[in-house]
Formats: C-alpha cells, structure tokens, sequence
C-alpha cells in the first residue's frame, strides 16, 4: 500500500445516503481476477445508460467533477456487500479520500488497507460542503498527519484511530507486522491444541 | 465466580493472541471460508509475496456466487468460468480443500459450514463475504471481510480487531403463527433502521429466539449485516446442540456431549451488561414485504407503501420500484420468485415453502424457481419429494448456488422485472440491472408465486396454519 500524509483535490458532492457497495460496483464486474482496472465500472449503472452511454445528469460526469478526488457522499457509505471492489474502483478512478457522516463497517476497513482516506465528519460539515461543492469549484485539503480537513476558511478536525493513522502514514504492510508477531501465533496454536 | 460475561467476551478472551494497549488486539481464526468472488487477488498476493497458507486444515473453499444452477457444465461467461478455474488452481496451490461445483459438500457457503459442522459455537469465523454473521446463530464469533483481509488470514490465521461494542436486540413474547424468522429480523431492520448496528456486534435474545430452529436463528442472524452489524449472534442452547449432533467434523459420541458442555458454557451470563439494549414485541410482527431498495424499507403485508414526501429516499426509491405512494402492497403485482439464498434456502424452508405450495399452479405470468442451498439439502428435498411438489406446481427446480440473490450466473431478473425474492437484499440492480426486488418469507414467496401478486399467506394458506 502506497502511504498517504496529505491529500488536495477537488470535491465531488455524491448527495446520497446508504450508497451501497453494489451501486459501487455492480456485480457482473467482480469476475476479474486482478486488483486493477476496477475504475471504469465505478457507479456503472448511475454512470451509464442501458445502452451504455453517459448519463449526463450524474455528478461524475459532469465535467467540472472531472478531476475530483475528494467524494463527500451521505450517511453510511458503503454498506451492504463486503466486496473489496469497492474500494479498488474508488481508487482506480482516483478518489483518494472519502468524507462522510458515517461508514459501513467493512468498507471502512477495506478502504484503509488500500490507501484511501475514510474521512468521518459531523453531517451539517459534510452538507455545508456537498452544497459549496455544488455551486463553484472547492478544494479540499485532509491533512492525516495533523487530523484536518482544510478549505480556504478553515481547517475541521476529524477523528481516526491512532493504529489506522499511522499504518496509512507509513504505507505498511499488515501481513508484514503481524508476522512480528508470528511466536506467539505458534505459541497460541500449541496452547490450545494442548 | 467473576463478573458475569456476555458470549462475546467469552469468545473474545478466548482467542486473543497478543494485545497492546491503545491498539486492536491480535486474534485467532479458527475457521476461515473461502469462495471464488473475493478471494482471487488474496491468493495472488501469496504468490508475490512468497508466502503460504498457514492452515489449510482451518480453510475451506467452496463454489457458489457464479456457479450455473441448471445445467452445471454450461458456463455461458468466461469470466465466470475463468473465476472458478483460478480458486480450482489456488486450492490445489496451497493445500486447500474445495468443495467444487460437482462436489456433494458444494453449496453456499454459509449453508454448508453449519451442514458439515464446521460452524461451532465459541469459534472465530470469518469469511471474504458479509453475510458470514449467519453463523452466528451457533454462538460463533462470525463476521465477513475484504480481501486484503482474507490475505492476512490466509497467511497468518489472524486479524487485528478492537473488541466490538454489544448490542442486546432483545425480542419480547412469542411470534404469532405464520409469522416467520425472516418477518422478525426485517421487522427489526425497519423499526431500528439499516445502520442501528453499525460498530456492534448484536446478540439476540428472548424468548421468540430461543422458540426459532437453528434454521430461523440462521435467517435472523445472515441479515445482521443489513443492520450495519458485522456479526450478530445467540447464545448456544439444546438447540444448537441438537443440530449439531452428529454432523461430520462434529466429535463423536463421548467427546459431543463433553464439547456441548463447553458450548453451553459459552452462553451469555446472567445480569451481563451490553453497551446497548433494543426491544421489540414479537407479538406485533405481521408477515412483512420490502417495497424499497433497502432491506429497512419494509411494511407489513397489511400495509402500504409511504408517502411519496417522506423524504428524498423514499422518492427515489419508490421511483425505482415503480410504485405509488401509499399504494396497498397486496396490489402490487409480481412476474418473479425466487427461493433461495444464503437467509431462506435450508431444508426447512423449503419443506415450508412446498406446504404453501402444495396442490396449486404458480399464476400464468409469473416465472418461479426454487434453488437449494446446497448439494446436501437438494438431495434431502428430492428424498422427501420436495422437489416434485414445486415441479407440478409450475416452479423449476434448480442445483444449490447463490443464483438470483446477486445474479453473477446466468439467474438474472430483467430491466423493470419484480420479483418476490427470499434473499436478504434489495438494492437497485441487485437481481439484474433494473430488476425490482421484494424481499419477503419463503411461505410468503410461495403464496405470491401462486396469487401471482402479495397476499397474506395467513389467509391464503389458512388451512396449514389451522
Ligand atoms: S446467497 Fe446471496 S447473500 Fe448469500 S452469499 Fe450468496 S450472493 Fe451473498
């Protein structure tokens, strides 16, 4: 996993609740067998048409949302299936941060295993921003480090647990720590086998 | 005797592998279920790292979301064909065992973990799917997760988990007859909403739970997750025990009745403490219908949809549908059923839904299906003549899969169908892009096959409920 210490980018106001993981990415997309390429299947069917043209009313494609990496979206983002496609897509089409009132548990997981930010901020921030996003162009900066979402008035603190924090910071690979830990994994296998 | 404990702390104190203060603590996974979806990249990630899978002896490997339910060796996509192929090839790789496609053990996987007594109370199980917290219904520590995680465990046995905050859903009295498992737990989602249970772990209880098969605990307990809850589980009783008894990775003899012991133990103390309590009166639960496209979206089969002002969710839902506002939910016509899933596809419910069945013709424009859970419960069904009661009834008769809960195979709802559906979740184009889901009881889905739209199968199917 790619660290991540500070994130700038435009806002992209996705004013939905409960967006769950099959709008995400729907499921004849999780056939492939690779961690990549997920992005051109992002919200396919809010995307695109039956016959696969570009829905012009949806947020995503209008084009001053085009180069948005910061997705504010409504309470409980994620929900619902535990597909890591999810956030594969996120990512691929480049969202690196995600600020919303609450998170579905898996997802919120899965987001942080793959670098991408899981902002939590109280819901009247989240739709002060989804409305300013809306009407003219607005630059977030989250900055981990200090805990901060920034715009040009302010910086909003935001909680995260410390462990998440740090192994976003430094990129770390989960499987790589814990096999520190690998005697007492062999100590525990024979103490109950015992 | 020590402060009384909740299950969960039971299992919890039991499985720690390492803690720090100030960080999640390391945990043991004792079963760890595997299928073709979310675990290709997990085992790709091995190769390229060099590394193994720790305990094989604790993974098991099955096909179910893209398997073909009609004729097994017709695989029309070859993307699906190429996602089964690869789990055939890591399993063999690294020492798994799989219950493929033409294996009699092949089901869903949370259907054949509780079969093959995999699934045992006091276990920490998890699996690369969200619907994992079924197997809580055995007092099993059980939750789903992504892939990267599905990696760690796979190489190392463990997770790094805070311990959950416990939610008491406790359900007061008795469920009326008719009123089934899968009325309570949608009952609970739309008096309590789809994200009361994010960040706990729920246990249920009272005496409705204690009354229901470890088959209606398992309907209750797959939907958990439609509650925000990654696991929900009830504590162990005789009627775990029972289930149990018997089944192949199960001791034997002797060694059951000294592990039930253990399993018995297990159950939450008296006077323990959960972080939070809920309540609902089982008494007032009618069979209930979705009309929207969460499973919180849901009334009693007596009702109607809401008011089209509600809010803007409802709006849009009820556009999605293709419903009125306040329109009578038995007026709204069906051209789909599908019995099946990981929630409704045991033998008990199909045993209840060919009850409801028996002695009718599905309605002329409805198209019916029912798909066993798994190779094991197809074959009971065929020995009780299950199978022939829905066959002359106009329903087809399918092999064990995920089929049209999700429809990665070949199981698809059309654009604009609606369809009566026995899973656990009716999101926009979950059973087909456009497709329009109800999510109800496989009595209730039986008795909307026939009528050819919603009706209270009290009414309908009076005599069997007298
Ligand atoms: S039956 Fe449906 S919900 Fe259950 S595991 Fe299969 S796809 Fe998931």
């Amino acid at each position: 996993m790619e660290a991540i210490r500070e994130h700038q980018g435009v806002a992209v106001p996705l004013d939905r609740t409960n967006v769950d993981t099959d709008q995400i990415i729907p499921k004849q997309f999780l056939k492939r067998i690779e961690r990549t390429g997920f992005g051109q299947f992002l919200f396919y069917h809010w995307r695109f048409d039956d016959d696969g043209n570009k829905r012009e009313d949806f947020i995503l494609n209008q084009p001053a949302y085009e180069e948005g990496s910061v997705l504010l979206a409504g309470e409980n983002f994620g929900c619902g299936s535990s597909r890591e496609h999810a956030p594969w897509s996120l990512l691929d089409y480049g969202f690196r941060v995600i600020i919303a009132p609450s998170f579905a548990d898996i997802f919120y997981n899965n987001a942080l295993k793959n670098g991408i930010i899981p902002v939590q901020m109280d819901e009247e921030q989240v739709h002060q921003w989804m409305k300013q996003a809306e009407n003219e162009e607005l630059v977030l900066t989250v900055d981990l480090e200090n805990q901060i979402v920034c715009d040009d008035n302010q910086d909003v603190h935001f909680d995260i647990p410390a462990y998440h924090r740090e192994n976003l910071l430094n990129g770390l690979d989960d499987i790589g720590l814990t096999l520190q830990h690998e005697d007492k994994i062999t100590a525990f296998e024979h103490a109950v086998r015992a | 005797m020590g402060k009384p404990e909740t299950l969960v702390e039971k299992i919890w104190k039991q499985h720690v592998v390492h803690h720090e203060p100030e960080k999640p603590d390391l945990m043991y996974i004792d079963l760890h279920l595997v299928h073709e979806v979310t675990s290709p990249q997990a085992f790709e990630g091995l190769r390229l790292n060099n590394r193994k899978v720790r305990r094989p002896d604790l993974t098991f490997a099955t096909m179910d979301h893209n398997v073909p339910t009609k004729n097994r060796d017709v695989i029309q996509d070859q993307i699906s064909k190429k996602q089964m192929d690869a789990l055939r090839k890591n399993c063999k790789d690294f020492g798994v065992t799989l219950a493929d496609m033409y294996h009699p053990d092949q089901g869903i996987v949370h259907v054949i973990g509780p079969q093959l007594g995999l699934t045992q109370p006091g276990k920490t199980i998890v699996c690369g799917d969200s619907h994992t917290s079924t197997h809580g219904a055995f007092g099993a520590l059980a939750f789903g997760i992504g892939t990267s995680e599905v990696e760690h465990v796979l190489a190392t046995q463990t997770l790094w988990q805070k311990p959950p905050k416990t939610l008491n859903v406790h359900v007061e009295g008795d469920l009326g007859t008719g009123v089934t498992a899968k009325d309570l737990i949608l009952a609970i989602i739309s008096k309590f909403g789809v994200r009361f249970g994010t960040g706990y772990v729920m246990e249920y209880t009272g005496e409705a739970i204690r009354n229901l098969s470890m088959e209606g605990r398992m309907t209750v307990c797959n939907m958990s997750i439609e509650a925000g809850a990654r696991a929900g589980l009830i504590s162990p009783d005789e009627t775990t025990v029972e289930f149990l008894r018997g089944k192949p990775n199960v001791p034997q003899g002797e060694a059951f009745d000294e592990k039930a012991r253990e399993w018995l133990a297990l159950a939450t103390d008296e006077g323990a403490e959960y972080d939070e309590t809920v309540m609902i009166k089982a008494e007032e639960i009618e069979p209930q219908v979705s009309w929207g496209t969460n499973p919180g979206m849901c009334v009693p089969v007596s009702g109607s949809t809401p008011d089209v002002h509600e809010s803007d969710d409802v709006a849009r839902a009820l556009e999605y549908m293709g419903l009125d506002e306040n329109q009578p939910i038995q007026s709204i016509n069906i051209d789909h059923v599908f019995i099946g899933s990981c929630t409704n596809s045991r033998i008990t419910d199909l045993r209840k839904a060919a009850k409801i069945v028996e002695g009718h013709q599905v309605s002329d424009h409805v198209r019916a299906i029912v798909v066993p859970g798994s190779f094991g419960t197809k074959e009971q069904a065929e020995k009780e003549g299950l199978d022939a009661i829905f066959k002359s009834a106009g329903f087809e008769w399918r092999e064990a899969g995920c089929s049209m809960c999700l429809a990665m195979n070949d199981d698809v709802v059309p654009p604009g169908g609606r369809c009566a559906s026995t899973s656990n979740r009716n999101f926009e184009g979950r059973q087909g892009n456009g497709a329009r889901t109800h999510l109800v009881s496989p009595e209730m889905a039986a008795a909307a096959a026939i009528e050819g739209h919603f009706v209270d199968v009290r009414q309908f199917a009076a005599n069997v409920y007298s």
